[in-house]
């Protein structure tokens, strides 16, 4: 009797738990899930958001494709991804979906030489042979070429890329593809390829790991991440010829160029920015272009727009202290045009 | 009226027994169930990878997202070779300390502290493995790498055997432990008792009474090491491309079939490319299957003898 009892009252505590959770996500809680990348900075904004306006956002950092997956099926409010949608995902959702920049990121090249402590210089197309296999030395005269004045050891180079299928592969490889067309031909980009040579780490740990300890190794990893674990980085050279340092600075300035598009569709690899880094990308947010859809209120698709008018504002103002870089001028207009696109049932609602 | 009141009694009781049979049929059935729905939902999920790549999808040797070619046939191999070679190691370690526990030191304190720690070993969660490795072991290997003349990568199919093998010895071993200390001691004493030595008892009583069911205990430990993921893919490298040489499959890195799941799932944005992956775990499932059934045969055979 005692077990039946308990057992009961587990059923009743649980039910109590389910409606108040359904009820809660029905009124003021909107959803969110993707991007883990974007995560840190998410965290952050909506707990202030929710301070000042007692609005709840729950995020789940799943992955950008999981997120998109998510939108889809149309169980949460905004994805967070990466990568804009592929012709498959925007197939499967059928309507137009917004892509809001929230804030840009870099990937940076990471390097362990021992006994080296110059500033290592490298440029898109050896980067890309380097990944291909074809520059197997530290000491080969391509590397030499970018690095005058500089002698380096002559040592293996061990390639290390991500593992898991993730976002900063594809904006490394979206670069490289667009510098070498080798790379093109024989790879391509996408969050998993199938890399021709080197070594897989397990997420940004995983590539750390790797590159510390092995002598001769070169990975790529976050901007964020890197400056964090204080690990090396290289500069490299951008569309213009420059050398040039992954900054948030750099980052932000590699979107601030007249050619963006309007729909903020656009790959930031390989900047025309003189001044830019060019291994940057934007990270989105996602939304329905038609707000009214399923039972969804004028009001929750009201807070939704408003959430996200906060984030490419005030909230951009948490970029820095967590290492990303915040939207550039030319970015921020595009995405208050994007915002102010989305309808109600044909109605503007910013 | 006392007899009655037994009756009525008995009457329940019965009632009950039917009631307990009832419910271990209907638990062992939701597990059949649930089994059988994990196959189903497997094959309907990879039909369209199975329609697109067909059979060869099992040989092809190129895993390529971008252009949607996806053969299984390196990661088959990795997730063999690894599990093979940890089995290997540990056999000898897991028997040692069967035979150690069930038969030289049964009680006391130190046996009590060995059989905790191997219990131990099965309780850590992986990833404290795969990192402990990563800083660890992964240096140590490169140094011997770079002794014996090989690429020094450091990770790679020889370093996760290594881990492997520490992880699955507990399972085979507190079984052995434990079987070894079933032996009738009638028959133990009557070897004594014809002037056996204690390694000729073991040799000749112990091993053949308990051959099965040690055996079981590996093909345990064996059936762990093929799904193990997080550690391996921590420390296996990653690489979907087969060595050329022995020396570079060995030492060199490689690539499993869980861990190519664990990598690639959460990102794997086109129906192909997520059907390849589902249908990897449909391979991984098969491959368990068909060694489990291997095992049974094994067993049955050894003990028919």
């Amino acid at each position: 009797m005692k077990v039946v009892k308990s057992l009961q009252l587990a059923i009743v505590a649980l039910a109590c738990i389910c409606t108040t959770l359904s009820a809660s996500a029905q009124d003021n809680t909107l959803l969110g899930a993707g991007s883990t990348f974007v995560n840190p900075l998410f965290t952050k904004i909506f707990s202030e958001y929710d301070a000042a306006y007692h609005v709840k956002v729950n995020y789940q950092a799943i992955g950008s494709g999981g997120g998109i997956l998510q939108l889809t099926n149309k169980t949460v409010d905004f994805g967070g991804s990466d990568a804009p949608l592929n012709d498959e995902q925007a197939k499967k959702i059928g309507v137009p979906v917004l892509h809001i920049p929230m804030a840009a990121g870099a990937v940076v090249i990471s390097y362990n030489l021992p006994g080296f402590t110059g500033k290592l210089k490298l440029d898109g197309k050896n980067l890309a042979d380097i990944y291909l296999g074809k520059i197997t030395n530290w000491n080969s005269p391509e590397i030499a070429a970018a690095n005058k004045g500089v002698k380096l050891p002559d040592m293996p180079i061990v390639v290390i890329h991500r593992s898991d299928g993730s976002g900063t592969s594809f904006i490394f490889t979206d670069y490289l593809t667009k510098v070498n067309a080798d790379w093109a031909s024989k790879v391509g980009k996408a969050s998993a390829v199938n890399w021709p040579a080197g070594l897989g780490g397990k997420g940004n740990a995983g590539v750390e790991g790797l590159v510390k300890q092995t002598p001769g190794a070169i990975g790529y990893v976050e901007l964020a991440y890197a400056v964090q674990n204080k690990m090396p980085y290289a500069d490299v050279k951008n569309k213009a010829g420059q050398f040039i340092t992954p900054t948030l600075a750099s980052t932000t300035l590699s979107s601030n160029v007249s050619t963006l598009p309007a729909d903020a569709i656009v790959s930031l690899t390989n900047t025309d920015n003189p001044k830019g880094y060019p291994i940057t990308s934007f990270t989105w947010a996602l939304i329905y272009k038609e707000q009214k859809y399923g039972d969804r209120s004028a009001d929750r698709a009201k807070t939704l727009l408003k959430l996200l008018w906060y984030n490419i504002h005030e909230g951009q103002k948490d970029c820095e202290p967590l290492n990303y870089a915040p939207l550039s001028k030319s970015a921020l207009k595009i995405a208050e045009k994007i915002l102010k696109s989305a309808t109600y049932d044909g109605k503007a609602i910013l | 009226m006392e007899n009655n009141k037994r009756l009525d009694l008995s009457y329940t009781q019965m009632k009950w027994d039917t009631a307990f049979k009832r419910i271990l049929i209907f638990i062992s059935g939701i597990l059949l169930v649930l089994v059988v729905g994990i196959l189903i939902t497997l094959i309907i999920q990879s039909m369209p990878s199975i329609k697109a790549l067909g059979i060869k999808y099992l040989w092809g040797k190129v895993w390529d997202p971008v252009s949607n070619i996806y053969g299984a046939y390196p990661f088959l191999i990795g997730t063999l070779l690894t599990s093979f070679t940890a089995l290997i190691i540990s056999i000898p370690f897991s028997i040692a300390i069967g035979i150690y526990l069930g038969e030289y030191n049964t009680k006391g304190w130190l046996s009590n502290l060995l059989k905790n720690t191997i219990e131990l070993i099965a309780a850590v969660p992986s990833i404290i493995y795969g990192f402990w490795a990563l800083f660890v072991l992964v240096p140590i290997i490169r140094t011997f790498e770079t002794k014996i003349g090989v690429q020094p990568y450091g990770v790679g199919v020889f370093t996760s055997s290594i881990v492997l093998a520490v992880m699955i010895i507990p399972y085979a071993a507190s079984l052995g432990t434990s079987l070894i200390r079933m032996v009738p001691s009638p028959l133990k004493e009557g070897a004594y008792a014809l002037g056996a030595t204690r390694f000729e008892v073991i040799r000749s009583v112990i091993l053949p009474y308990t051959r099965s069911g040690l055996f079981a205990g590996i093909l345990l430990s064996l059936g762990r090491a093929l799904g193990e993921t997080m550690a391996v893919t921590m420390l296996i490298g990653n690489t979907s491309a087969i060595a050329d040489s022995f020396k570079n499959i060995f030492f060199g890195p490689g690539n499993t079939m869980a861990s190519v799941i664990a990598n690639e799932f959460a990102e794997a944005d086109h129906t192909l490319y997520f059907s390849a992956l589902i249908e990897l775990g449909l391979v991984l499932f098969f491959v368990t299957v068909i060694i489990n059934l291997i095992g049974k045969r094994i067993i049955t055979k050894y003990t028919n003898n």
